[in-house]
């Protein structure tokens, strides 16, 4: 059913459709508005599931993993700060093949303090092991979540979820999205039946201490798995589309790239700026397009490279830097595809951090330079002092 | 453990001997029983007892970081209300003491707060063992450590332990005990009296560690008891913020006869001063406690 929502307010629904039995979660801006509107929900009654308010991300994160080592389904969601306070557990959670799902609500590091967006929060958990899933609008937030435990508990993949979404901009942002039914989404997403959990019929023990005889065993088993999940996310999509009648999810989606010249790849909301755009320069006769990484980790490099194969110009543009270095998708994608196909010019660009806005002007200065001399890290839109 | 015996905990695990810690637990556990969930904070007690593939825990057991069995621990007992089942399974959070009075402090107090049916046991060995026998929040006044050492400028630990007991039951918990594996049946009474009452329960169990404390392995029990009987380790209940018991002691000794056999307390053994301020906090216990019978 199609309504009007706020991001945040659509998530907590999508939350409640998937029937999480316990909920922890500490407050930060931007995500409040997702556990404010899940800790009504439960307590009005419409779902029947236990709101654990923690002393602090570390323990929201840790609650989290005991109830869903109970086999449990569970959730939890934080931003910026209470992100970097989780990851001890984050890596953790990934580490004992725990499946989860969380919200990362996009917001910059301190310092400076900033509660506006961009993705340098959850870009620092990008060797957890957690998949990551980035959210273009707020339908795509809707329909990730509920994906995110199919993939999550897929027996296969083993690995938690996290779906990203740009605070404020999708979060605090009210759009038409079509809410899944109930009786769909329990069609689309079984219970969770974990196989290794703490049970008193079949005592085990989880979180064992490895020595070096294991422990690279372990870490391989979980690489493993990233590469099982590049299969399962796509086909997960494949079966959403089959129930709910619309493609969402799956790796990258290519936006107007067949006979582009010039493509900017990009993950998140900027993605909506970046195709609007697209659609103007199109206009105007330009062969330009957009390449959307859907999911960040596992790294779809196959389908990445397939995508750019013929395109001359590539830029990457990001809310995220890897400060003495350039921003990460960039380096990744950069080692990918040099040399693999047409592509002679690969240009990086970092772009609205800590909430700076991003304009249809700075993309296009963006397809503009695009010709000239190669950028490894420029800066857009900077005060020009 | 005498041959035939059913144990929870398994022996075969790689702690040392005389380990004051592998007792207590087998202690906790065999006391709850197999209805049992334990979640442990990293330490000695996790790192010797799960050694992939091996285990010695016959009860489904989690181990996740160093800081938060209590969270982790709460997570369980709020999956196992929303399955229903919660009554008929314990849920026990433990940990070092560094593992509770320092790095875990945050997420207990939390698990307090919150009033989860819980219980949360800190086998208190005095220091972190298990990194090397560094300082923590509850190793004892003056007592010498790779972090606290003696020297020209030092007499080792310079502060008294922190109070864990009151500050658990400053949370208004129903039930706080301190405990000693010195005493097993009263550890095991603290334990059942424990898992009856519904709620946050935090115990406090002394355990002493050959390898820290520097005394000989087959002194666990004696040098155990005698930290009760100088007045150094009381054993108390704390029900609902009220003192209710104290184990009275009979015939108080010195502390010295406690501080001797331990190589953590060799370099004040010479200086009567430092004894005498040591012998004062055990005379202070004594004195707060109502230890005298």
């Amino acid at each position: 059913m199609k309504q009007f929502l706020e991001g945040s307010r659509a998530v907590a629904e999508a939350v409640k459709l998937c029937k999480p039995g316990v909920i922890s979660a500490y407050p930060i801006t931007p995500q409040t508005h997702i556990v404010e509107d899940l800790a009504q929900i439960i307590a009005d009654g419409e779902l029947k599931a236990e709101f654990v308010n923690v002393e602090s991300e570390h323990s929201a994160a840790s609650v989290v993993l005991g109830s869903a080592a109970c086999g449990v389904r569970s959730f939890t969601a934080t931003s910026s700060q209470g992100f970097l306070l989780m990851i001890e557990v984050l890596f953790n959670i990934a580490g004992m093949r725990i499946p989860l799902v969380m919200t990362c609500a996009n917001r910059a590091i301190s310092a400076p303090l900033s509660i506006w967006n961009d993705q340098q929060d959850s870009m620092t958990a990008r060797d957890s092991g957690w998949i990551q899933l980035y959210a273009e609008n707020n339908q795509e937030a809707v329909d990730f979540h509920i994906q995110a435990y199919k993939i999550s508990e897929n027996k296969d993949v083993m690995l938690p979820v996290m779906v990203c979404m740009d605070g404020f901009i999708l979060t605090h942002g009210a759009e038409v999205v079509d809410m899944p039914d109930a009786a769909e989404v329990d069609k689309f997403l079984p219970p969770f039946n974990l196989i290794d959990k703490l049970d008193i019929n079949s005592p085990k023990t989880l979180g064992a201490f490895a020595d070096p005889n294991y422990y690279m065993e372990a870490r391989y088993a979980m690489q493993a798995a990233n590469e099982n999940a590049l299969k399962v996310i796509p086909k997960v999509a494949d079966e959403f589309k089959q129930i709910f009648g619309r493609h969402s999810g799956g790796l990258v989606e290519a936006y107007k790239i067949d006979d582009a010249e010039q493509v900017i790849v990009a993950m998140g909301s900027i993605v909506g700026t970046i195709k609007e755009t697209v659609d103007e320069l199109r206009a105007q006769g330009k062969r330009v397009g957009v390449l959307k990484i859907i999911t960040y980790r596992p790294f779809p490099r196959n389908e990445i490279i397939r995508a750019l194969k013929d395109v001359p110009e590539v830029a990457v543009l990001e809310k995220a830097v890897s400060l003495g270095n350039t921003g990460p998708l960039y380096s990744e994608l950069r080692a990918d595809i040099l040399g693999k196909g047409k592509c002679s010019k690969i240009s990086g660009f970092i772009i609205g951090l800590g909430g700076r806005d991003i304009t249809k002007e700075s993309i296009k200065e963006v397809f503009g330079s695009l010709s000239k001399e190669e950028t490894a890290c420029k800066f857009i839109g900077l005060k020009e002092e | 453990m005498p041959i035939g015996v059913k144990t929870l905990f398994s022996p075969g695990h790689t702690a040392c001997a005389g380990c004051g810690q592998a007792i207590g637990a087998r202690l906790v556990l065999d006391t709850a029983g197999p209805n049992t969930i334990i979640a442990n904070n990293t330490g000695c007690l996790e790192v010797f007892s799960t050694k992939f593939p091996e285990t010695a825990w016959g009860v489904p057991w989690i181990h996740s970081l160093f800081e938060n069995a209590a969270a982790v621990a709460s997570g369980i007992e709020a999956a196992l209300k929303y399955l229903g089942i919660k009554d008929k399974i314990n849920v026990i959070a433990q940990a070092g003491d560094g593992g509770t009075a320092d790095i875990g402090l945050q997420a207990l107090s939390g698990m307090l707060e919150r009033g989860h049916d819980i219980l949360y046991v800190c086998y208190d060995n005095e220091a972190y063992m298990n990194t090397g026998i560094q300082r923590s929040g509850l190793t004892p006044f003056e007592s010498n450590t790779t972090t606290s050492p003696p020297g020209k400028e030092s007499l080792g630990n310079p502060r008294p332990k922190k109070p864990m007991p009151e500050i658990a039951a400053a949370h208004g918990i129903p039930y706080v005990a301190t405990a000693s594996v010195g005493y097993p049946q009263d550890l095991q009474k603290k334990v059942k009296k424990a898992l009856s009452i519904k709620g946050p329960k935090y115990l406090q169990v002394h355990v002493p560690c050959p390898l820290g404390w520097r005394h000989l392995s087959n002194l666990t029990f004696d040098i155990a008891k005698l930290a009760v009987e100088c007045g150094l380790y009381p054993l108390v209940e704390i029900e609902n913020g009220k003192l209710s018991q104290v184990r009275k002691l009979v015939k108080i000794k010195p502390v010295e006869e406690y501080l001797k056999p331990q190589g953590r307390f060799k370099h004040i053994m010479s200086l009567p001063e430092q004894i005498k301020a040591v012998q004062q906090i055990a005379d202070n216990n004594i004195e707060h406690y109502g230890l005298k019978s």
